[in-house]
């Protein structure tokens, strides 16, 4: 793997080691008092932390699921090349637009 | 089975990839049901009502278990990478399954 995109995956998935395991007991203390979408938005619209939180968060999984992604695919499939490149490239940006979209979805 | 296949480690490292796989699979789908909020808190509640169902909780469960499998077998790799070889790394492939399982279950205890 390029030495940039190994460093790149590496350095996101540092970042987001507290922000998963944040995340994991937001998701535990949530789903215990009952998930609701006024509870869920009553928690995070208007909160610039989280706001900060999640852009972070969706920012580090794109990268790191893109180079992720397209790791395996050149182990486990026959892309390689500029099909491969694009590929990852697309996809950690759709996952950065739908992440982006569902941050403002429930902080603003 | 090659014998190399019956290594903790390489399991360790196979559930490390196919949990990242089915995580990334799954992040479009979650960034569209929280994107639903966009519509209105109505359009989020229905989703999430009809997230209640028993299957969906329990496939939740195993989305809780995956992404803290990965979570924990991520935190080995870069220990493995940036810190001596210790034997008892080996262990913390084994701690990071047990932990992700007692989660996933925890998970579904406060949900249900």
């Amino acid at each position: 793997m390029d030495v940039r995109l190994y460093l790149a995956q590496r350095i996101s998935a540092a970042l987001m080691l507290p922000l998963v395991a944040v995340h994991i007991l937001v998701v535990l203390y949530a789903v215990g008092e009952g998930l609701t979408a006024a509870e869920i938005l009553a928690r995070t619209r208007g909160s610039l932390y989280w706001a900060l939180f999640y852009g972070l968060f969706v920012a580090a999984a794109a990268i790191h699921a893109a180079i992720g992604v397209r790791s395996v695919a050149r182990e486990w499939t026959p892309l390689r090349g500029r099909t491969l490149d694009y590929g990852a490239i697309g996809f950690g940006v759709i996952l950065a637009l739908l992440g982006a979209r569902a941050v403002a979805a429930v902080v603003l | 089975m090659r014998a190399h296949r019956k290594a903790t480690l390489w399991l360790a490292a196979l559930v490390h990839r196919i949990s990242g796989l089915l995580l990334a699979v799954f992040l479009p789908v979650h960034f569209l049901a929280l994107g639903l909020a966009i519509e209105g808190e109505a359009k989020l509640e229905s989703f999430l009502r009809w997230s209640e169902n028993p299957w969906v909780k329990l496939a939740e469960m195993g989305l809780v278990f995956l992404l803290t499998v990965h979570l924990l077998g991520g935190a080995r790799l870069l220990v493995l990478e940036n810190f001596p070889w210790r034997d008892w790394q080996k262990t913390l492939a084994a701690i990071a399954a047990g932990v992700a399982t007692l989660i996933a279950f925890g998970f579904l205890f406060r949900a249900v």
